[in-house]
C-alpha cells in the first residue's frame, strides 16, 4: 500500500519537471516562427481556459468568445497606438474591459438557455466584424493598425518572440492557478450545480444570476487578456481576425482538449495553433487535381465529431483514464505476484476510483 | 416637395420588394432549421453549409454537365434530399438523445466539415452564379421591381405550399408531424420515428437548398455566402417562434424587410445588418420567447 501510494507523488513530481523543462526550453530550440506559434498557443490556452469556466463548469454554451478577445485586441491596439501605452497597462486593462462586457452580455443571456444561448452567441460571433468595420475612424477599419513589436527589457538577452513566448506563458500560468483554484472555491461549486440542475441549484440556495453573470465577466476576462496577448504577437490588428472561425476555434479547443477538464485547455491550446500549420504542411498530399493542403477545418470538424462521440471528456480525459488503467494493471500484475490472499491490500483506491464499476469488481476478485 | 415624396415612396416599394424577396430565401432557410428543430429541439448550426454545398453542386450540373437551370434545379432538390438523409442516418444517428450542448458541438463538427469540402472541391474564388431569372426590370405605376425578385419569391412560394401540401396532406406527413410532437405513442402506433427523423433532415436540406439556389444569385457563389444567411435565418426562426413552420415564413418576410430597411436608411447599414439581427434575436427572446406563432411551454422538472 505504501508503495502504491508513494509511487503516484513520484510520477506527478516527474511530469512537473519534465513539463517544466519543455516549456522553458521550448523556446531556446526552436526558430523564430515556431516560438511564435507556442507564444499564440499560450494566448489560446487563456481564452479556452476562459471559455472552460463558461461553458465546461457553468453551463452556458457561449459561441461567441472571440467578440471578448477583439475587445482586449482592440483595447490594446487602440491604447498602445493612439496613446502610446505601455503593454503591461494594456493587457490587464484589456482584460478587465472585456470583462465589464461580457458581465454585460452576461444579464440578458441569464433569459437564454441552451439553444437560444447558442443562437444569440453565434449571431454576436458573426456581428464583431461588420461593427469593427463600420466604426473605422475608431479602429481603423480594414486597414487595421500596425503596432510596435514588444521588445524584452534592456540587459536581456532575448529575441521578440522568445521575450513575448515567456511572457505569455507567464501569464497564462498566473492565470491558471485562480481558475483551478476557483473550482473547489464556492464559486466553482455553485458553477457547477448550475450546470447539473438549475432548479436544484436555486433550490439549495444558489444565487443563479450572479454566479451566472460573474461566468460570464470572468470568462471574458481571459478572454481579453489573450485577445491582448495575440495582438501583441502578431503587432497587428484587422477586423478579419474577428471572424466566426476564432470562436469556433475556441470552442473546437475546449471540446476536443476536454470539456470541463482543468489541463484540457492546454492540449485545446496546442491543437488550435498547430493543426492549421501542419493542415498547410500537408499541401503535398493529392486526390486527383485536388489538394488537401491548408484544409484544417475538415480535420477541425471530423476530430470533433469523433471525440464528442468516442470521449466526451476529450484528450485529457483520454489522458486520464489511460492513466487510470495502466495503474489498475500495474496493480493486478502486483496482486498476482504477492498472491490474491493479499490483493484487496494493495489495490490502490485511487486507481480503483476512476474506474467503471464492473472493472473495479474484475480486479477485486 | 411632392416630387421628393414620391420619389421616396418609390424607393421604399421597391426596397420592401426586394426585401420580401431576400425575405423569403431566409423563411426557406428558417423552414428547414425549424424542421428539423421540430424534431429534434437542436437548431442545425450546419443548415447553411449544407444550402451552400447544395448550390454548388447545381453550379456544376450546370456549368460541367451543361444542364439547363431548373433541370440542375430539380436534380439538386432530390441530391439534397439524398445527402440530408444520409448525415443523419451517419453523423446525427449516434447523437439522437444527447444534451444540447453535444449536439450543438455535432452540427459545427458538420458545419466545418461541409465548409471545408466545398473549399476543397470548388476553392475560395467567388463564382457568378447565373440565376434563371432577368436582372431587368419591369415598371408598375412609377415602381422598378426586379424580376429576379419576383421570380425568386414565386419559387419560393411554390416550395413552401409543396412543403404544406406534404405535412397537411399526406399520411407520411401526418406520420412526420406525429414522430415529431409525440415519438412514443407514434412508435407504438407503428411509424417508424427514427426513419422519420432522417426523411426530416433529408427534406430540411432539399428546401435548404433551395434556399441557397436563389441567394447564389444575388450574393457571390462560395463556401462562405451561406454564414450570414444562416443567421438571418436564425432570427426569422426565432421572431416566427422556432417550432412555428409558418412563424418562420412570416419571420423570414419580416426580416428579410427590415434588413432592406435597415441598410438602406440607416448610414452604414450594410454593416449593421448582421449585428442588427443579433438585436432582433435577442429582443424577441427577452420580451417574447416563444416568438410570433409560438407557443410557451411549461417544463416539468
Amino acid at each position: 500500500m505504501r508503495r502504491a501510494l508513494a509511487t503516484l507523488p513520484l510520477w506527478t513530481m516527474i511530469i512537473a519537471v519534465l513539463g517544466l523543462v519543455a516549456l522553458i526550453g521550448i523556446p531556446l530550440i526552436t526558430d523564430s516562427f515556431q516560438t511564435f506559434q507556442f507564444a499564440n498557443v499560450a494566448a489560446f490556452v487563456i481564452a479556452i481556459i476562459g471559455l472552460n469556466l463558461l461553458t465546461g463548469y457553468s453551463g452556458q454554451i457561449s459561441l461567441g468568445n472571440g467578440a471578448f478577445m477583439a475587445v482586449g485586441g482592440y483595447t490594446t491596439a487602440i491604447m498602445a497606438h493612439r496613446l502610446g501605452a505601455s503593454y503591461a497597462l494594456t493587457i490587464p486593462l484589456g482584460g478587465l474591459i472585456a470583462g465589464v462586457f461580457g458581465f454585460l452580455i452576461g444579464i440578458p443571456a441569464l433569459r437564454l438557455r441552451g439553444i437560444y444561448l447558442a443562437l444569440a452567441t453565434f449571431a454576436l460571433a458573426l456581428s464583431v466584424t461588420p461593427v469593427l468595420n463600420n466604426f473605422d475612424t475608431f479602429t481603423g477599419g480594414h486597414v487595421g493598425i500596425n503596432l510596435k513589436p514588444a521588445q524584452p527589457p534592456l540587459g536581456l538577452d532575448l529575441s521578440n518572440e522568445q521575450w513575448l513566448y515567456f511572457v505569455g506563458w507567464a501569464i497564462a500560468g498566473l492565470l491558471f492557478v485562480p481558475a483551478a483554484l476557483l473550482l473547489h472555491s464556492r464559486t466553482g461549486r455553485a458553477w457547477m450545480a448550475i450546470r447539473d440542475s438549475e432548479t436544484a441549484a436555486t433550490a439549495n440556495g444558489v444565487n443563479i444570476a450572479f454566479y451566472k453573470t460573474l461566468a460570464f465577466g470572468v470568462s471574458a476576462f481571459y478572454a481579453g487578456v489573450a485577445g491582448s496577448l495575440q495582438i501583441i504577437n502578431t503587432a497587428y490588428i484587422n477586423p478579419d481576425n474577428y471572424s466566426l472561425g476564432l470562436s469556433l476555434s475556441l470552442l473546437i479547443g475546449l471540446v476536443v482538449g476536454g470539456l470541463g477538464s482543468i489541463w484540457g485547455p492546454v492540449l485545446g491550446g496546442l491543437l488550435v495553433v498547430w493543426l492549421p500549420y501542419f493542415a498547410e504542411k500537408a499541401s503535398g498530399l493529392h486526390l486527383g487535381s485536388v489538394s488537401f493542403g491548408g484544409k484544417p477545418d475538415i480535420g477541425f470538424g471530423l476530430l470533433l465529431i469523433v471525440i464528442v462521440f468516442f470521449a466526451q471528456d476529450g484528450l485529457a480525459g483520454l489522458v486520464r483514464r489511460g492513466m487510470a488503467r495502466y495503474r489498475v494493471l500495474r496493480t493486478r500484475f502486483r496482486v498476482e505476484e504477492i498472491g490474491a490472499a493479499q490483493a484487496p491490500a494493495v489495490a490502490s483506491p485511487d486507481a480503483l476510483e476512476e474506474l467503471p464499476v464492473g472493472e473495479r469488481d474484475h480486479i477485486r476478485t | 416637395m411632392e416630387l421628393a415624396a414620391v420619389s421616396f415612396g418609390q424607393s421604399l416599394a421597391q426596397q420592401v420588394v426586394s426585401g420580401i424577396a431576400s425575405g423569403a430565401v431566409y423563411a426557406s432557410l428558417a423552414l428547414a432549421l425549424v424542421l428539423i428543430y421540430r424534431a429534434m429541439d437542436v437548431a442545425n448550426f450546419a443548415q447553411g453549409e449544407m444550402a451552400m454545398f447544395a448550390t454548388f453542386v447545381a453550379y456544376t450540373l450546370i456549368t460541367q454537365f451543361h444542364l439547363s437551370f431548373f433541370a440542375a434545379f430539380a436534380l439538386t432538390v432530390v441530391i439534397a434530399f439524398a445527402g440530408g438523409f444520409a448525415i443523419e442516418r451517419v453523423m446525427i444517428r449516434p447523437f439522437e438523445g444527447s444534451s444540447v450542448l453535444t449536439l450543438v458541438i455535432v452540427t459545427l463538427g458538420l458545419f466545418s466539415i461541409i465548409n471545408g469540402l466545398a473549399g476543397l472541391i470548388w476553392g475560395y474564388v467567388f463564382k457568378t452564379f447565373s440565376g434563371p431569372f432577368s436582372t431587368n426590370s419591369i415598371q408598375f405605376s412609377g415602381v422598378y421591381l426586379g424580376i429576379q425578385d419576383l421570380g425568386v419569391i414565386a419559387v419560393t412560394l411554390v416550395v413552401l405550399s409543396l412543403v404544406f401540401a406534404l405535412f397537411r396532406f399526406t399520411k407520411l406527413g401526418l406520420a412526420m408531424r406525429a414522430a415529431a410532437l409525440y415519438p412514443e405513442s407514434s412508435r407504438l402506433l407503428g411509424v417508424r420515428t427514427s426513419r422519420m427523423l432522417a426523411l426530416g433532415w433529408g427534406l430540411s436540406a432539399s428546401v435548404g437548398a433551395v434556399s441557397g439556389m436563389m441567394i447564389a444569385p444575388i450574393v457571390y457563389l462560395d463556401p462562405n455566402m451561406m454564414q450570414s444567411v444562416l443567421l438571418f435565418a436564425f432570427a426569422a426562426a426565432v421572431l416566427g417562434g422556432i417550432e412555428s413552420p409558418l412563424g418562420a415564413v412570416v419571420g423570414g418576410v419580416m426580416v428579410g424587410v427590415l434588413l432592406a430597411l435597415v441598410g438602406t436608411y440607416i448610414p452604414g447599414g450594410q454593416n449593421l445588418r448582421t449585428p442588427f439581427a443579433l438585436l432582433v434575436i435577442v429582443a424577441v427572446l427577452l420580451f417574447r420567447p416563444a416568438g410570433l406563432f409560438g407557443r410557451i411551454e411549461a417544463k416539468r422538472v
